[in-house]
């Protein structure tokens, strides 16, 4: 009788110990992530942003990453999603808001697979697709706060891409941020329709500052184009994605900077307890997935400083609400 | 709007179609000679992109721009050379063989920036040149004489060109090679050495037009072209294959385009309508060549191989 209860005593405290160690199992285990995005890894903007934040997390935890970057069109990132999908990778992150509708296509077909993908917060009903987004508009407010109060002309330039995800977002949190720090400001926007033609963009930087333009912004990843461009004439520029400081030290004011790590561990935590999606997660000011990097190089007046520092506050705190 | 300042946009923008129009005239003349002389090289981006990357890493470790540029020129002349041995020595196939010269390029310019650059980063641009007199003139002095060099060099090789083709033997040479190579042959023209030039110095246009968008911005990015090469060789038939034509095709598409950017800045053309907008330098080129091909006929020999006695 004592040697079964000592069996059944032992048997119990192995099932214990095992079923408390089993997350760490889990987690020891190699998590392999697969990112397809449409620009290069290091183009201090969309793709830089994600692939940033992966490696952040690569420095607590055993991930094994594969990424497919300058998958401008999406044809091509269609295939790598799919590749990464047969492949058996356990989380692929379609990262750029043209991969939806090859992704409402392709995730039904892996149903053990979790797919995660931005900016966007559409997860189509199915459960394996989350979605994540940056609420670029609160950074974009702070920004526009900032260019109108240091505008001498009057006048803001705005260049984006195409009128969709986190950029669309950024563009009109800037100029509601614009508005709210000087009603009569003349803030003028030019989506270039195109991700990808920094020659264009370069231009369009151009036709802002001939317009009278002395602060610019612009997002996407064709930007540096239009970085060039300001630099050249000396118009102030703000950045957003990625800290575009190294571009042009002395144009750089600020830039709102992505830390994509705050829901990258999100979606990982939930994917180690078996939740493959059906989730929409955010980053923003309040959750530090949004930052806002100030250049210290540049002479940038106190007054400037503050009405920017009081707007970040401001939506931390709620009394600023944006949507 | 007051008159005054309407006028200034209206300089603004023309200054702005000349500059956007620049790389693409540049291409589409080096083109336009391959093609006159009978061969359709696709491979026009391929080749803008690898000059780019050149003629910025020049700069970028130099800090010479006319450095920068030689060495785009330079790249631009040994895949021309490299594309006339595939498809007037191997006789390969023209169209697939561009196509691969473009792929090559644009896999090529990525990894080396990759590899020898990674995160972009900035070099000195070309700074507008200061002509005495001339760019101080009212109105004029902003739209024309207040560009870069490189922009006076595009525009400047159209009446070259146009001389070349039309008032010289080497020209007569290229010409008759497009049209029919067999007589041009019999008559003691090398076909092969002038088609092999006209590639050559084709593509150390295409070469030149890469490295002044990369030097003209003073960055490079992986694709950043954006498919310009292609444009080029739509505007080479939108022109009739005449240096003349190729200009006004490009300063057309360059203008549609500025045009296009201060109607937008401006909020004439309302944010809903942006990217159909963005559409319509696109657009026009197409309707142009649906004009132009019904009016122009293309080198008859362009696309074919040429074998003596064949």
């Amino acid at each position: 009788m004592k040697n079964r209860i000592l069996q059944m005593s032992t048997f119990f405290i192995v099932m214990f110990a095992l079923a408390l160690m089993s997350p760490l199992m889990v987690q020891a285990k190699t998590l392999r992530v697969a990112i397809v995005a449409p620009s290069a890894s290091n183009d201090l903007a969309f793709t830089q942003s994600i692939v940033d934040g992966m490696k952040v997390l690569q420095k607590n935890r055993s991930i094994e990453v594969a990424i497919t970057d300058g998958t401008f069109i999406v044809a091509d990132a269609a295939a790598a999603i799919r590749d990464y999908a047969k492949q058996g990778y356990d989380l692929i992150l379609a990262h750029g808001s043209q991969y939806g509708g090859s992704l409402k296509e392709i995730a039904p077909k892996f149903p053990k697979t979790a797919f995660a993908w931005g900016t966007s917060a559409n997860t189509f009903g199915l459960s394996n697709v989350s979605s994540y987004e940056a609420a670029s508009d609160e950074g974009g407010y702070v920004m526009g706060v900032m260019a109108a109060a240091m505008s001498r002309r009057g006048a803001v330039g705005v260049i984006g891409p195409i009128e969709v995800g986190d950029a669309k977002l950024y563009v009109d949190g800037f100029i509601k941020g614009a508005k709210a720090q000087k009603p009569g400001i003349r803030a003028n926007v030019n989506y270039i329709g195109s991700f990808s033609d920094v020659a264009l963009a370069a231009e369009a930087a151009r036709a802002h500052m001939s317009a009278g333009a002395d602060v610019l912004t612009g997002t996407a990843q064709m930007v540096v184009g239009a970085i060039g461009a300001a630099r050249s004439k000396r118009a102030a520029w703000f950045g957003t994605q990625a800290n575009q400081t190294e571009l042009a030290p002395e144009i750089v004011v600020a830039s709102q900077v992505y830390k994509w790590e705050v829901v990258l561990k999100k979606i990982i935590g939930d994917f180690d307890r078996g939740v493959l999606g059906g989730k929409m997660y955010e980053i923003n000011l309040k959750n530090g997935g949004l930052v806002i990097e100030f250049n210290d190089s540049y002479k940038l007046s106190k007054k400037v400083k503050k009405a920017g520092l009081k707007a970040i506050a401001g939506i931390k705190n709620g009394s600023i609400e944006l949507r | 709007m007051d008159s005054s300042f309407a006028l200034f946009i209206v300089v603004a923008t023309i200054a702005s179609g000349i500059r956007l129009a620049t790389p693409f005239l540049l291409a589409s003349l080096g083109e336009a000679l391959g093609q006159r002389s009978g061969v359709l090289n696709l491979g026009v981006d391929g080749v803008m992109l690898i000059s780019a990357f050149g003629a910025y890493y020049a700069v970028l470790k130099t800090g010479n721009l006319m450095y920068g540029l030689m060495i785009g020129i330079a790249i631009g002349l040994l895949l021309g050379l490299f594309y006339a041995f595939i498809t007037i020595t191997l006789r390969a196939e023209q169209g697939v063989s561009g196509i691969g010269i473009y792929l090559f390029g644009l896999g090529m310019s990525d990894l080396l920036f990759q590899k020898l650059v990674g995160t972009p980063r900035p070099t000195l641009p070309f700074m507008p040149l200061d002509i005495p007199v001339l760019s101080q003139l009212p109105i004029l002095g902003e739209m024309l004489f207040q560009h870069s060099l490189i922009v006076y060099i595009a525009f400047g090789l159209v009446p070259i060109m146009s001389f070349i083709l039309n008032r010289t033997n080497y020209g007569l040479n290229v010409r008759a090679i497009g049209e029919n190579p067999e007589a041009a042959d019999s008559l003691g023209v090398s076909v092969i050495l002038t088609r092999y030039s006209t590639l050559i110095i084709g593509n150390g246009l295409a070469g030149l037009a890469g490295a002044a968008l990369a030097i003209e911005m003073g960055i490079f990015q992986q694709n950043l072209t954006n498919a310009m090469g292609f444009i080029a060789i739509a505007l080479v038939y939108f022109g009739a294959w005449t240096p003349k034509g190729v200009m006004i095709g490009s300063l057309v598409f360059g203008l549609v385009q500025a045009i296009v950017l201060q109607c937008k800045s401006f909020g004439i053309i309302p944010r809903s309508a942006s990217d159909l907008a963005a559409m319509t330098p696109a657009l026009i080129t197409i309707l142009a060549l649906v004009v132009v091909a019904k009016r122009f006929r293309q080198p008859a020999a362009l696309t074919k191989p040429y074998v003596r006695g064949e």
